[in-house]
């Protein structure tokens, strides 16, 4: 649908929070826990954390939770017993408040969990969700949203764009029909007049690469061993960056709960050593060189070939995270200014 | 919204089991569900995954030729957690398996030409499942040969059809153990594979013959030269990739090798694609 562009004020927000919350709807938000900001069920605005650059968890867990299961058996005198998940009490969602690069991971997941063999349990809960992505004022050293294919007011995954143009004043862009759900029938929804200059309200931030390069460059440097081993000298394999990246998606699937218990898909990290390690003791990537050109590999160069989408959102949470400082925004420069 | 998730497991019924070697067992299967036996297709060279409940899942080929109809099977090493966990089932117990997954031998396209097979130690269940194939297809294929080799003559797994191909007079068989793994009434070759396989030559028929390879990554390496010199192209040249799988639906990320996804693409490969693949197997 044609995007449809309102005015709204804190106050309407404040009317939008009850109303989802009357008609039983979760809400995810930015919300602050002693020193860090990240996602929480919150059921006011007045509990939502807007001012940050980024939280520190990204937003996937909403559709792909660290932990989640994939359904129940029980397991009595030979005879199995297996439950179902029930799709239907998936819980409506909406997820208010998140970065444009983070609405724009969404495309990534998808592309991931419902190429081939869709995953119903991520398409479930990605059906029940609302997209409200608040725009960004300000970015930081980390940030690179527009080097590939994003930026600061982007609406590629969002439902609803929100950008502050005053003090409690919000230019609001609803994008889809889930958008116009969420707003519904509230009144207090103005036009927006002509002279409302979005842009003026968005951060500045310039591209650091080319991204047309990346994917040549990586092809090029792929055999390039002593390349990589520099590349990745300081990585401790900790994984500290799939865990906090908005598309990052590998996993393990593991049982609890014994004879009577769950089986549970679990994040993983292509960055950790055992995650390709075969019982055999042989290991196809035996070391953090090869990992970490795996984990670029993959963002950069195997999923815009395979699901025509990038796996690097420009969010800088790996960056932010890294507890030997490793930036990806200067690892992927260097890798397009690499000589051949 | 009662559709059946992607990773629910079909019941599966412990039928009978074999013990192959000390730690090697093969298993036979059923449907719990006769309905849901009835509706499975595989094809061979597919793979599945196994679990224990409570235990975990691994994976497996399937073992067994789709041309036998009505269970399917699978055979194990027992190695870690959900193997010997599998290894403690008796007759009657139930299990998961979720599966057909992956691609296929092109047994079609194999048709009038020589097949020649060549395994190493665990890796003959794949093979296996497609020399039973195109052995029930007989009159499709012109010669059939099988390299086999272990490490020990007691690391030999199937040896009673190993004795039942041998005695067949359609099927050339060539088994081998390592040297010092024979016994005093050894009557196979004693040596590593591609070495056999290099002096059994003269009597094997390369022109309009498909080589299928499934071995250690060790004996994959070394048995491919040969081939090669014996004028197999890498186009001919079958093998299997053994990647840690965890989902095997192209979702959580393990098994890539470069942009391929073994789970998906593979895990049957020929020689001429590996050539233009990352060497991360």
């Amino acid at each position: 649908m044609e995007s449809d562009k309102k005015l709204i004020g804190r106050s309407e927000l404040e009317k939008l929070f009850s109303q989802w919350q009357s008609q039983g709807t979760r809400i995810l938000a930015p919300k602050k826990n002693n020193d860090t900001i990240d996602f929480a069920l919150v059921t006011t605005l007045a509990e939502v954390s807007l001012d940050q650059v980024q939280t520190v968890q990204s937003a996937k867990t909403s559709v792909f939770p660290r932990v989640e299961e994939l359904f129940s058996f029980t397991s009595r005198d030979g005879r199995v017993v297996i439950r179902e998940r029930d799709r239907n009490a998936l819980p409506a969602t909406v997820l208010f408040g998140v970065r444009p690069c983070d609405a724009a991971a969404f495309a990534a997941l998808k592309a991931i969990f419902t190429w081939d063999s869709p995953d119903d349990l991520f398409s479930a809960r990605m059906e029940k969700m609302t997209v409200i992505a608040v725009s960004c004022a300000r970015a930081d050293a980390y940030c690179f949203c527009t080097s590939v294919g994003g930026g600061p007011g982007a609406t590629a995954g969002s439902d609803m764009l929100l950008t502050e143009t005053g003090p409690g004043e919000y230019l609001a862009e609803i994008v889809s029909e889930k958008g116009l759900m969420a707003v519904g029938e509230t009144s207090g929804l103005r036009p927006c007049p002509a002279n409302v200059n979005k842009e003026a309200h968005l951060a500045k931030l310039e591209p650091a690469f080319a991204r047309e390069k990346v994917a040549p460059a990586l092809a090029r440097l792929f055999d390039d061993a002593a390349f990589w081993a520099e590349q990745s000298l300081r990585c401790l394999g900790c994984g500290a960056c799939a865990y906090v990246c908005p598309t990052c998606a590998c996993f393990d699937i593991q049982d609890e709960g014994g004879g009577s218990g769950q089986r549970l898909r679990c994040w993983d990290s292509c960055g950790f050593g055992l995650f390709t390690l075969h019982t055999s003791g042989h290991n196809p990537r035996p070391v953090q060189s090869q990992r970490w050109r795996q984990r670029l590999m993959h963002k950069f160069a195997y999923m815009p070939e395979r699901q025509q989408v990038l796996g690097c959102v420009g969010c800088g949470r790996c960056s932010r995270a890294c507890p030997v400082d490793m930036n990806i925004l200067e690892h992927v420069r260097s890798i397009t200014e690499a000589k051949p | 919204m009662s559709m059946a998730g992607i990773f629910k497991p079909y019941l599966m019924k412990i039928e009978h089991i074999i013990d192959e070697t000390p730690d090697v067992k093969t298993m036979r299967l059923a449907f719990a569900d006769e309905q849901e036996g009835r509706n499975f297709a595989f094809r061979t060279g597919q793979f599945g995954e196994y679990s224990v409940f409570g235990e975990g899942e691994c994976t497996f080929c399937i073992a067994s030729p789709p041309t036998r109809r009505g269970y399917i099977e699978c055979t194990f090493r027992k190695m870690g957690r959900v193997t010997s966990s599998l290894a403690g089932l008796e007759p009657g117990e139930t299990i998961g398996f979720r599966g057909p997954y992956g691609n296929i031998f092109p047994i079609h396209e194999w048709e009038k030409k020589n097949l020649l097979f060549i395994a190493g130690g665990i890796a003959l269940p794949p093979m296996r499942s497609v020399i039973w194939n195109v052995l029930d297809l007989r009159d499709r294929y012109k010669d059939i040969t099988i390299v086999y080799g272990a490490r020990t003559v007691a690391d030999l797994v199937y040896k009673r059809e190993l004795t039942e191909w041998a005695g067949r007079a359609d099927v050339k068989v060539i088994t081998t153990v390592d040297p010092g793994g024979e016994t005093e009434d050894w009557k196979g070759e004693i040596g590593f594979v591609p070495t056999v396989l290099d002096k059994a030559a003269p009597a094997i028929a390369s022109r309009d013959t498909v080589a299928v390879v499934c071995g250690p990554p060790v004996m994959i390496k070394f048995t491919f030269p040969v081939l090669t010199k014996l004028g197999f192209k890498p186009e001919a040249i079958f093998t299997t990739l053994e990647n840690r799988m965890k989902c095997g639906v192209g979702k959580c990320g393990r098994c890539n090798v470069g942009k391929y996804f073994v789970c998906k693409d593979g895990p049957v490969f020929t020689l001429a694609q590996l050539k233009d693949m990352p060497q991360e197997y």
